[in-house]
Order: structure tokens, then C-alpha cells, then sequence
């Protein structure tokens, strides 16, 4: 039995006085795609950045493939295999679009240290980092600016950071926010096309396009998970239909 | 003897510290609510000393002196925000160094005006003489002016925590946006705020002139003084200027007393150990 | 290096090469020594401003402790390289320990911190009369001789601060282009998605701080060379101020920006006191002009326009101001 990918056990988290994760426990099996939903203000991105490190949590444990996490800074939880985008673009936008893979890529290469060497005469690095923009279609567009490029664009060039970072559990905050349903159709294939090696967590609002994609989900209300389990069962749920439909 | 020395020394610390409130409690509120350290601040409590030295030659009344060249202070700080900060509104960094360069500008005018040479400002005739009791001398001056400070502390306090622009001001350091938000005119709060301090530390100059002279320096001398408390006590609180003020009075004061050479240095360990440990200084509402 | 660079660097090189040919008067030289290592300085800060986004206000202290140690260390017989590298040691130390309790607040409290360390470096300097002579100063017993050359001449001076000079901007310029300066500007532009990316944005930061102390000590000893002599006015906050604003002029997001900055700064500030006593006054003008109507420096403004007539010759549409913009 290995252990689980992710395993987030008694989490908690309160701003101020507010409670914004409550004793919030789940599991992720490795190469599980696991949807996280709830209305606004649920706490999901909170439950991320709670994982990744960027807030520190109050109580409870958070472990990737059996390793705590907790106390551990952000870039050594990145260098255990975790990555994530945000749901709030955060780019290098005065950059080329190949540049900001090569940051990607030189986050876990031992030649981000190098004060001496020329970067752009890392040929392998821009080769590989072009190869990920590829990957996610913006190949003809790596040499551009990422102020000049399109909304769209930039949410696919988030993705191609994260995967540049081999992760293995990458955490997807609304990859799909503010696309248009063309778009949505493209990443959502993108998306699918991810190796099952690497695990997912994904938070999403648009139902149609990420339900097909998860085989279990958490809904989580107030800080608190309320339903967890198969698509089906997680439909069925009468606390999810509370939960999205009650007020 | 002995007795004499702890005692006077102990009572110029508690002055010194009550000057440096006047300094710092400013310096606090300003960074407090606007974000940003005033770098003039020095400058401005030079410029009290210099105006109250002259105020006092013009045969001003003590008293009117201290809180003319207070007000004249106090103006300069409104001109300096409304029309130089204002257009950096924003820019953090830019406004830093502006009030930087200010302060350059203040020195060198000071400079010229009243030359290099100290100037020594006159405590009023029925201060002059020690007061004594029990045997000891203590100068009846430093006595008055800890008094005023404490007195000031008073008033700032009940400012803060039962008046409306108290209120609005402690609502501006927790969080501007918000304080916007609900209506708070925080535009005209920076500029109250901004006269206040600058009022405060011109005030404090004065009274700090027959101690410390108006001199070249003065500013550079004190404005890390006032960086200090306020990295000690923390931004934005009042309790923290209080607590800290005292605290670097007591320091920098037996400091010179007992290793002149190493005062700078004596100063240097409280602040390091606060940075290290407390990052939020010891009363801190504002991360620094 | 592209050819284009190159072409562009001989002829800089060439230049300076022949400044005490060209302009022969020994006063004209000492300036230009004087420029150099001011732009030395204003390098070294301009890794922590321009590439770090870090704004330190109390940059002298290394002039200070580097220059006092060279000095003292001479005195006390050491030979003139012990005593140099000795003194670089022990600031770039100092520069390890202040980076450590300066970047315990990023932003402001980093303004905050650094000109308070500078000040006390400063008043330990005035007031430690014994060791350093307070405010009369101490002298340096004399230039050293590298390899055996007499430096003692304003041309040989010049020639010898030009070299130190062309190292430490050839380690710099390789710096700002390195993987590492990548790492640092990323920190600088979005430090959360940096962590995020695997970088540890605290070292990296902390790393460059120390860096910057290490090439401002190696600009100390120079200056004391220079001078024969440090008094504290030398490592005032003026001092830290007017190294800050060399950068910030010449535009720090550029290589040569800070160059620029130093070489305008020092030829006004000389030129004004000269004429006048009023140097202050004249410096913080400057300073609220450019940080007011000029905040991204002279470099990348004239660049700028420069490619906007460019562009206007050309019939073509002006770029965007934002994409050259530095970030705050």
C-alpha cells in the first residue's frame, strides 16, 4: 500500500477571528483527478495556499506521498514534485512567454544558483522550455511579450509553467476562469492529456466542462468539507444541492 | 556623589525619552496610516530648534515660541504632502526618498541661515535654576519638559481612542482600503496626520533646544533615533513610541554617560535582538 | 558577448583608456578616478535596487568598515594586500549580518533598517575616538604598489582604479545576465510565484545583498586609496543618499545607468563646490525632481525617445512606455 499522494488531515486556518478552513481532511490517491468546488468564500484557494505554503497553517497536518509538509517553505514542498497556477494570473509580464518557463525550469535546476554564466546561452533550457509551450500550443507565441498576448494564452502559459515543473501532484486553481467556451474545450483537452503519473487537485467552477474530468469530489462550504465522494454520489447529495441551491 | 550622577542621569534619560516621543510618536502615526517612513522627520525637529531659537531671539514668550515654531513646522509638513507626496501617490519607494531628499534641502537651508556654529536656545528664566530636594539638585527644565511629554502622550491617547478623528485614524492604520471604503476622507486624514506629526517633532525641537542646542546634524543625529524606537516599540502604535522612546532614551543616554565611544553600538543590540525576535516590534499593529 | 556589444564596448574601452592622454591636467584625471570608483559604488548598489528591487539607504557602512579596517590594519603593520583583503573580508562580513537582519522586512522596513545600521555604523565611527579619530579622521599611510607599480601619480592611479573597475563591471554585467539574476529579478517582480517555482527568494536576496557589500568594500579600499584619508563625513547618510540617487538617475534597470548617474552626479557635485558651498541644497533638488518627473532614470529614458524618433522616421507606431518599464 503506498501511501496517499496528498493527504491533508485536522487543517485549520482562521483569519482574525474568522475561521477560514475548519478541520478540513481529505485523501488523494496517487494519479487521482480530484475536483474541489463550493460556493465563494468556501475557502478553496485558501486550502492551497495552505498547502503549497504561502499561508501558514494553525493546525494540522499536510503530507505529499507520506512526507509532512508543514513548516517546510514553499520551494521545498516545490522541490517534493508539488506545483500549482493561480487562479489570479501570476506571470512575468514584461517577459517573453519562453522566459518565464526557463524561471519554471530553473526553480529545480542547480544552475539557478550560477552568477557567472549566461542564461540565454543555456540552449537546453530555452529548447525544453519552448518544447513545454509547445505542449500547451503556444509554440509560435514563445518569443513573445506576455503583456502582448491574449487572456487565453496566458491562462495556457500558467499551465505550461507548472508542468515544466514535472510535478507530482500539480493543484489547478479555475484553469478554466474566464475562457470562452472554445477555449475551455482546448485546455480541458490539455488537460487530459496530463500523464496519469502526476496527480491533480483541481478547484473549478464551471460544472460541465470539470465534472467528466474528476473521478471524486469534495465539496467544501465555510471552511468545512461537507460531501466528498464519486461524481454520482456527489451529485445525489441532498447537502449539495443545499449547498448550491439553498441560499 | 555616586547617587548624584544615577539620579541626574536617570532624569536626563527620562527627558530625553519624552523628546524623543515627541519625535516618534509623529514619525509612527505617519507611517502608521500612510505607509510611509518620513525621512524629513530629523529634519523637522532641526527645524523646530532653529525656529525656536529665532522666535526666542525676537524676545517671544518661551511657551509661544515652542508652539509657534511647532506650527510653522507643521505647515512646511502640510506643503511637503500636498504637494510633493500627493504626486507620488502610490509610489511607496518614490515618496521614501523624496521625503529624503527633502530633508537634504531643509539641512542645507538651515545651514545656510543660521551657519554652523550652535545655537544655543535659553530654557525660560524660572526653569533655570536646579530644583532641590533632599539634598540632590534636579534640573527643573528636563523635569518640565518630561512633564509636557507625558502630558502629550495623554492628550494623543485620548486623541486616538475618543475622538472621532481618532477613531478614523486607527481605522486608516488598520486598513486604508477599508477606511476608504466606508467613507473615511483619507485624503484629508493624510494631510491631518502629516501636520500633527510634523507639528509634534517641530514642538519637540524647540523644547529639546536649551538641552541639545540647535546645531548641523541635529537631524541626521536624531532621525535614526526615531527609526529605532519605532523599529523597537513598532509602527503605527502609540504605546510603542511611548515604550520604545523611553526605552533608547535610557540607552543612548547611559550610553554616552559610561562608553561614550560605543553609544551607537549600545543601540545597535536592543534593535537587532527586537528584528530578530519580535519582527512586529513590541507593540507592533503594522508589520514594518 | 554579440558582435553588436562588442562594437559597441571598444570603442568605450578605448575611451576611457585615454582619459589622462586626452585631458592631461591632473585635477581633470583625479576626477575621472573619482568617477570611477563612485560608479563602482553605484554598480554595486544598482544590484540590490535595479535587479532586486531593494532599496538601501545605508550603503556607506561598507565604504566605512572596509575603509577604516584597510586603514587600521596598515597602520598596525600589516603589508598593504593583507590589509586590503583583510578589510574587504570583514565588511563583506558586516554586509552577510546586516543582510540577514535587513531582510527580515521586506520593502519599507528594509528602507528602515539599512539606514539605521548605516547611522550606527556612522556614529560608532564619530564616536570611537580611539580608534578611528572621530571626526578629524585618520590618515592612510600611503598608496599601495601593485606588482610592483607606483600608483602614487594621478595617470597611474587612474589606470589602476580602471582596471578594479573593468573586473568588477565584467563580473557585474555576467551577474545581471547570469541564471542568478534571473532569479533575482523574478524575485523582485513576483517573489510568491518565484518560491512557488522552487527558488528560495529569501537567499537569493540575500546572497545579491552580500555581493553588493563585497564590490562596495572593494570600492572603499578604493576610495581610501583615492583619499589617503576617511572621516565619517565620508559614510554619512548623504553619502548613502547620493550613491542611491547615482543609480536611480543613470536608471537602475540599466547596466550603464548607474555609470551615467555617477559620472553626472560627481562632475555637478564638483563643478558646484566649486562656486558654491551649497551642494546639499542643489542634491536634494535633484533627487525630488527625478524621482518625481524622471523615476525611471536617464538611460532608459533617452532610450526611450530615441526609439520613439526612431520609430516616428520610421512611420511606424510608437512602442508602449510600459514594456521598458522597471517594476517598483
Amino acid at each position: 500500500m503506498t501511501a496517499p499522494a496528498l493527504e491533508v488531515a485536522h487543517l485549520s486556518k482562521r483569519f482574525g477571528g474568522l475561521p477560514a478552513t475548519k478541520d478540513v481532511s481529505l485523501s488523494v490517491s496517487p494519479g487521482e483527478r480530484r475536483l474541489i468546488i463550493g460556493p465563494n468564500g468556501a475557502g478553496k484557494t485558501t486550502l492551497f495556499n495552505l498547502i503549497t505554503g504561502d499561508l501558514s497553517a494553525d493546525a494540522g497536518s499536510v503530507r505529499l506521498f507520506g512526507q509532512e509538509l508543514i513548516g517546510m517553505p514553499t520551494q521545498r514542498r516545490v522541490h517534493l514534485g508539488l506545483a500549482r497556477t493561480y487562479q489570479i494570473l501570476t506571470l512575468f509580464p514584461r517577459e517573453r512567454l519562453v522566459h518565464n518557463v526557463v524561471l519554471a525550469l530553473l526553480g529545480l535546476d542547480r544552475r539557478r544558483w550560477n552568477p557567472w554564466s549566461i542564461l540565454t546561452a543555456s540552449r537546453d533550457l530555452y529548447a525544453n522550455a519552448r518544447a513545454f509551450l509547445e505542449q500547451v500550443g503556444l509554440g509560435d507565441a514563445a518569443e513573445r511579450i506576455v503583456a502582448e498576448t491574449s487572456y487565453g494564452e496566458r491562462r495556457r502559459l500558467e499551465l505550461a509553467m507548472a508542468l515544466a515543473q514535472r510535478p507530482k501532484l500539480l493543484l489547478l486553481d479555475e484553469p478554466l476562469a474566464g475562457l470562452s467556451q472554445a477555449e475551455r474545450q482546448t485546455v480541458r483537452a490539455l488537460l487530459d492529456a496530463i500523464p496519469r503519473e502526476v496527480t491533480i487537485v483541481m478547484i473549478e467552477h464551471d460544472m460541465d466542462t470539470a465534472l467528466g474530468f474528476a473521478e471524486r469530489i469534495t465539496v467544501l462550504h465555510y471552511g468545512e468539507v461537507i460531501v466528498e465522494g464519486t461524481r454520482a454520489e456527489v451529485v445525489a447529495d441532498p447537502r449539495t444541492r443545499e449547498v448550491y441551491l439553498g441560499d | 556623589m555616586q547617587w548624584q550622577f544615577w539620579i541626574i542621569q536617570t532624569l536626563n534619560s527620562v527627558a530625553f525619552g519624552g523628546l524623543l516621543f515627541l519625535l516618534s510618536s509623529g514619525f509612527s502615526l505617519i507611517f502608521g496610516l500612510m505607509r510611509i517612513p518620513n525621512l524629513a522627520h530629523g529634519a523637522f525637529f532641526m527645524l523646530g530648534a532653529y525656529f525656536g531659537f529665532t522666535l526666542l531671539q525676537l524676545k517671544l514668550q518661551f511657551w509661544l515660541a515652542a508652539l509657534a515654531g511647532g506650527l510653522g513646522v507643521g505647515l512646511i509638513g502640510i506643503v511637503m504632502e500636498r504637494f510633493v507626496l500627493r504626486r507620488l501617490a502610490g509610489n511607496e519607494q518614490g515618496q521614501v526618498l523624496v521625503t529624503l531628499g527633502i530633508s537634504f534641502i531643509i539641512a542645507d537651508i538651515c545651514l545656510l541661515v543660521w551657519t554652523g556654529d550652535p545655537m544655543p536656545l535659553s530654557a525660560p528664566q524660572a526653569l533655570r535654576p536646579p530644583l532641590r530636594f533632599a539634598g540632590f539638585a534636579f534640573p527643573t527644565y528636563r523635569l518640565v519638559v518630561l512633564a509636557i511629554a507625558l502630558a502629550a502622550a495623554l492628550a494623543l491617547y485620548l486623541l486616538m481612542e475618543r475622538t472621532r478623528l481618532g477613531a478614523m485614524i486607527r481605522a486608516g492604520v488598520d486598513d486604508t482600503e477599508m477606511a476608504r471604503g466606508v467613507g473615511i476622507p483619507v485624503s484629508r486624514l493624510f494631510t491631518t496626520v502629516f501636520l500633527l506629526g510634523a507639528t509634534l517633532a517641530g514642538v519637540g525641537g524647540v523644547l529639546g533646544g536649551p538641552i541639545l542646542n540647535a546645531y548641523p546634524g541635529l537631524d541626521t543625529d536624531m532621525l535614526p533615533l526615531a527609526l529605532i524606537v519605532v523599529i523597537l516599540g513598532g509602527a503605527g502604535s502609540l504605546l510603542g513610541a511611548f515604550v520604545g522612546s523611553f526605552i533608547v532614551g535610557f540607552i543612548y543616554n547611559f550610553g554616552i554617560a559610561l562608553v561614550p565611544d560605543l553609544a551607537y553600538f549600545v543601540l545597535f543590540l536592543p534593535m537587532v535582538l527586537v528584528l530578530v525576535f519580535l519582527p512586529q516590534g513590541l507593540f507592533g499593529r503594522v508589520q514594518i | 558577448m554579440t558582435p553588436r556589444a562588442a562594437a559597441a564596448l571598444a570603442p568605450c574601452v578605448l575611451a576611457l583608456a585615454a582619459v589622462p592622454w586626452v585631458i592631461g591636467n591632473e585635477f581633470y584625471v583625479n576626477m575621472a578616478s573619482q568617477v570611477l570608483i563612485y560608479a563602482l559604488f553605484a554598480l554595486s548598489i544598482n544590484m540590490m535596487l535595479g535587479y532586486g528591487g531593494m532599496v538601501s539607504l545605508g550603503h556607506a557602512a561598507y565604504l566605512g568598515i572596509a575603509g577604516y579596517a584597510c586603514i587600521l590594519a596598515t597602520t598596525a603593520g600589516y603589508d598593504q594586500l593583507t590589509a586590503a583583503v583583510f578589510a574587504v573580508a570583514l565588511s563583506t562580513t558586516a554586509a552577510a549580518f546586516f543582510g540577514v537582519l535587513s531582510l527580515r522586512a521586506p520593502g519599507l522596513g528594509f528602507i528602515m533598517i539599512t539606514l539605521a545600521l548605516g547611522q550606527i555604523v556612522w556614529g560608532v565611527a564619530y564616536r570611537a575616538n580611539d580608534l578611528t579619530g572621530g571626526d578629524n579622521g585618520i590618515r592612510h599611510p600611503a598608496r599601495p604598489m601593485p606588482f610592483g607599480f607606483d600608483i602614487s601619480d594621478a595617470p597611474s592611479f587612474y589606470y589602476f582604479t580602471l582596471m578594479v573597475f573593468f573586473v568588477a563591471l565584467f563580473f557585474i554585467w555576467r551577474f545581471a545576465r547570469s541564471p542568478f539574476g534571473a532569479s533575482l529579478k523574478g524575485a523582485r517582480d513576483q517573489p510568491r510565484r518565484m518560491r512557488m517555482l522552487g527558488h528560495n527568494v529569501w537567499l537569493v536576496r540575500w546572497i545579491t545583498f552580500v555581493m553588493a557589500g563585497f564590490w562596495a568594500s572593494v570600492a572603499g579600499v578604493l576610495y581610501v586609496y583615492y583619499n589617503l584619508f576617511l572621516s565619517p563625513h565620508a559614510i554619512s547618510l548623504q553619502q548613502s543618499a547620493e550613491i542611491l540617487l547615482m543609480a536611480i538617475l543613470g536608471g537602475a534597470s540599466t547596466l550603464s545607468g548607474p555609470i551615467v548617474g555617477a559620472a553626472i552626479i560627481t562632475l555637478v557635485k564638483n563643478v558646484v563646490s566649486t562656486y558654491v558651498e551649497r551642494w546639499n541644497t542643489l542634491l536634494g533638488v535633484i533627487f525630488v525632481v527625478v524621482i518625481v518627473f524622471m523615476p525611471y532614470g536617464l538611460v532608459p529614458g533617452c532610450a526611450q525617445a530615441w526609439q520613439r524618433l526612431r520609430n516616428r522616421m520610421k512611420g511606424r507606431k510608437e512602442v508602449s512606455p510600459a514594456a521598458s518599464e522597471p517594476a517598483q
